[in-house]
């Protein structure tokens, strides 16, 4: 373990809080009026208020989700909850306008040195609206818009109506209507024609205010034979109330585009993260999604791609870490919808100190999608007896040209593992970061190799603390 | 003028069982540095045994007798802390490990036994010497630990890790086995390499080891004890009549 690794008390590093110095802050609960100031407040267009208020009544009447943890969602208190906050005046693009602490706190999760080093552009949200966000000239220059939600908007409404909500409506789930009533801040990127943008961008998700609902919603648009790597990051403080975390991503793959969506999910444990990320792709695009939630209380998603277009191509590459106290029911729904569609998935799970990981799943081949091909590979590790880990394959197979693979293990570290790794003189704790960061290797080896090593610290502090 | 004998290990009437069945029964042995020590004898005359007990696998429990290693009671030590303190144990059936590749497995192994962080170049200039040795492909270091590897490679990774640690105490259980005559010639270079700075105990069926590496005494392992020791001469005579009349001995 490193020295930096060591020198962190307990388990996550990011639990500090910046003081609330917040220059508008509502009053905590939801109501009709309560949406409608918030798009007040932005000075939206009347059709987007519209969407809003829609959204709302349906976010009311609507059932919560029967699976996933129905226990903890049901003790949600909406009302509890704050829906909007703002930091500061404006979205800087010079760090030195940005108010000191927050400045720091983005240092701290290593936001800055990335900007610097490797990122082609990024925007840094800190409770409900972006305080901070840059793109690299040659990226502007070649027409690549990359905006936080609420410029987007604003910049270019005639995009954003013809997508926003296409991919998913507003009724798609109780969480989704609730984002598109309350969303605030999230990436508006758009690819043109032909560009291929090298540098990764990403996007930093923090809330740092107590009771906060975070509700970023996030619209990409790959234009035919475009190329972007998309990554998000995301951090809170430790809190003892509940904050929630309710994202709505959607991405359009035109043809012969290429997305591909990094996540690295590491909020604290007071944290409920419920979101909703769907991809259209069409005519011999790809979309990955790379997603690993390693934080938050219970996290619920499914990124879900639509094969729309023939040949495309969808991969789902995903890790979840459970321990103490941490519920992640997470996987991935491709549905083939046209033919020669192929897809991969892998999902990778560890369950520890009593944690929780579920895998659900969704393979969908419609009756006209001919020659798809589709491979799922599910893993399960877990840590200690205490611990939990369930599948939940479905799938709907409609057209019996279809090519299908799908393995599931559920395995054990085994006790030759460690001593063999123990003789080799690593103590006990050392020897599961090995094996853990082993096991997960198939993801981190798609990340960024910053990230990837990031991921590494982030999984051997995990390790700390309960084994021996 | 002679040197004296400088002891690495000294085991004194030790009994060890696995899942309360007596395995080991009242064995003693010394070994000191720059000494190879041979034992051989029989599947499940307790040789494999001897090994993990001695690297403190948890499945072995030490009943009675004493192990001294460098001086210091070897009770007291952890697995790891063996390893450190630089016991090694080559296994005849060494882990599988998903995901981690060789290279940074042995990078860690060499950091964690030595307890310091080691530059990569020279990290680089130790592997590359090593790997030359043994004549091993760097394609090796990609790979994942002894994942799909045929027993042949898996030996060689074993032999490796033995170079790179350069261990005080070197534990070779039936590193020979399944082993072509090349396979074996390589994997002796090793052994040899490492052999004068060490103590060495070298667990094996077969005569032909020895023709490699040059034993200073061989041991023979019958029901939990050695009833007989000697020099390489008692290993050639094994090889020609066998275990019986050791057995009718004992």
């Amino acid at each position: 373990m490193s020295d930096e690794a060591r020198d962190i008390v307990g388990d996550y590093r990011y639990g500090f809080h910046d003081e609330d110095k917040s220059i508008i802050r509502f009053d905590n609960g939801l109501s009709e009026q309560i949406v409608r100031d918030i798009s007040a407040i932005k000075n939206e267009p009347e059709w987007m208020t519209d969407i809003r208020v829609k959204a709302y009544h349906h976010f009311v009447e609507r059932e919560m989700p029967k699976w996933g943890n129905p226990e903890i969602l049901n003790d949600i208190d909406f009302e509890a909850i704050t829906y909007f906050l703002r930091s500061t005046d404006a979205t800087e693009d010079d760090w030195k306008d940005v108010p000191e602490d927050i400045q720091n706190t983005f240092d701290k999760v290593g936001l800055r040195e990335a900007e610097n080093t490797w990122l082609g552009g990024i925007t840094a949200q800190y409770d409900s609206e972006a305080v901070y966000h840059s793109i690299r000239e040659d990226l502007e220059s070649q027409g690549v818009i990359f905006l936080d939600m609420d410029s987007g908007l604003r910049e270019h409404p005639e995009l954003v109506k013809k997508y926003f909500g296409k991919v998913v409506p507003h009724s798609d789930n109780k969480f989704a209507a609730l984002n598109t009533a309350v969303w605030s801040g999230g990436s508006f990127l758009y690819i043109p024609k032909g560009v291929h943008v090298e540098m990764p961008v990403q996007a930093y998700f923090r809330i740092n205010a107590e009771n906060m609902g975070q509700f970023e919603r996030t619209l990409i648009l790959a234009d035919e034979g475009s190329s972007v790597h998309y990554i998000e990051g995301c951090t809170a403080p430790s809190y003892a109330s509940t904050a929630l975390h309710s994202a709505v991503v959607e991405l359009i793959a035109m043809d012969g585009a290429k997305i591909r969506y990094s996540t690295i999910q590491n909020w604290s444990n007071n944290v409920l993260n419920l979101v909703t990320k769907r991809a259209h792709a069409m005519k011999n695009s790809t979309v990955e999604w790379i997603d690993s939630n390693i934080g938050s209380g219970l996290t619920m998603k499914y990124p879900a791609i639509l094969l729309k277009g023939e040949g495309s191509h969808a991969e789902v590459v995903s890790v979840a870490y459970a321990g103490e106290n941490q519920h992640q029911d997470t996987g991935a729904k491709v549905h083939h919808l046209a033919a020669n569609t192929t897809s991969n998935i892998v999902s990778k799970s560890i369950s520890k100190d009593g944690g929780r990981s579920t895998y659900r799943g969704l393979l969908q081949v419609t009756p006209k999608a001919h020659n798809c091909r589709s491979k799922i590979v599910c893993d399960a590790l877990m840590l200690d007896q205490d611990s939990r880990s369930d599948t939940y394959p479905t799938m709907e197979i409609g057209n019996s040209s279809a090519d299908l693979e799908h393995e599931a293990s559920v395995s054990k570290v085994s006790g030759d593992q460690l001593f063999y790794l123990m003789s080799r003189g690593f103590n006990e704790q050392e020897a599961m970061g090995l094996i853990v960061n082993g096991f997960f290797d198939p993801f981190t080896r798609e990340l960024p190799s910053d990230y990837a090593v990031e991921m590494n610290k982030l999984l051997n502090i995990k390790m700390e603390g309960s084994i021996g | 003028m002679r040197v004296m004998p400088e002891e690495i290990l000294n085991i004194s009437n030790l009994y060890v069982s696995v899942e309360g069945t007596e395995i080991i029964k009242g064995l003693s042995l010394t070994i000191n540095k720059g000494e190879v020590h041979a034992l051989m004898g029989r599947n499940g005359a307790g040789k494999s045994t001897l090994a993990n007990a001695l690297m403190g696998h948890p499945a072995y429990s030490i009943d009675s007798g004493e192990i001294t290693y460098n001086g210091q009671q070897l009770e007291e030590l952890e697995v790891f802390e063996r390893a450190r303190a630089g016991m090694f144990l080559s296994f005849q059936y060494p882990s599988v490990l998903p995901g981690v590749k060789v290279g940074t497995f042995l990078k860690k192994s060499i950091e964690a036994v030595s307890g310091n962080p080691i530059k990569q170049r020279d990290f680089r200039n130790q592997l590359k010497a090593a790997m030359q040795l043994l004549d091993m492909d760097r394609t090796f270091l990609s790979r994942y630990v002894n994942d799909g590897f045929s027993g042949g490679e898996k030996k060689r990774l074993e032999i490796l890790q033995l170079v790179l640690l350069q261990p005080t105490l070197a534990m070779l259980d039936e590193t020979d086995s399944g082993l072509d005559i090349d396979a074996l010639k390589i994997v002796s270079k090793g052994i040899n390499q490492v052999a004068p700075q060490a103590g060495c105990l070298v667990i094996t069926h077969y005569q032909r080891l020895l023709e490699h590496v040059k034993a200073d005494y061989v041991h023979v392992m019958v029901d939990g004890n050695i009833v007989k020791s000697g020099g390489p001469d008692l290993a050639h005579k094994l090889e020609e009549q066998g275990y019986d009349w050791l057995e009718a001995e004992a």
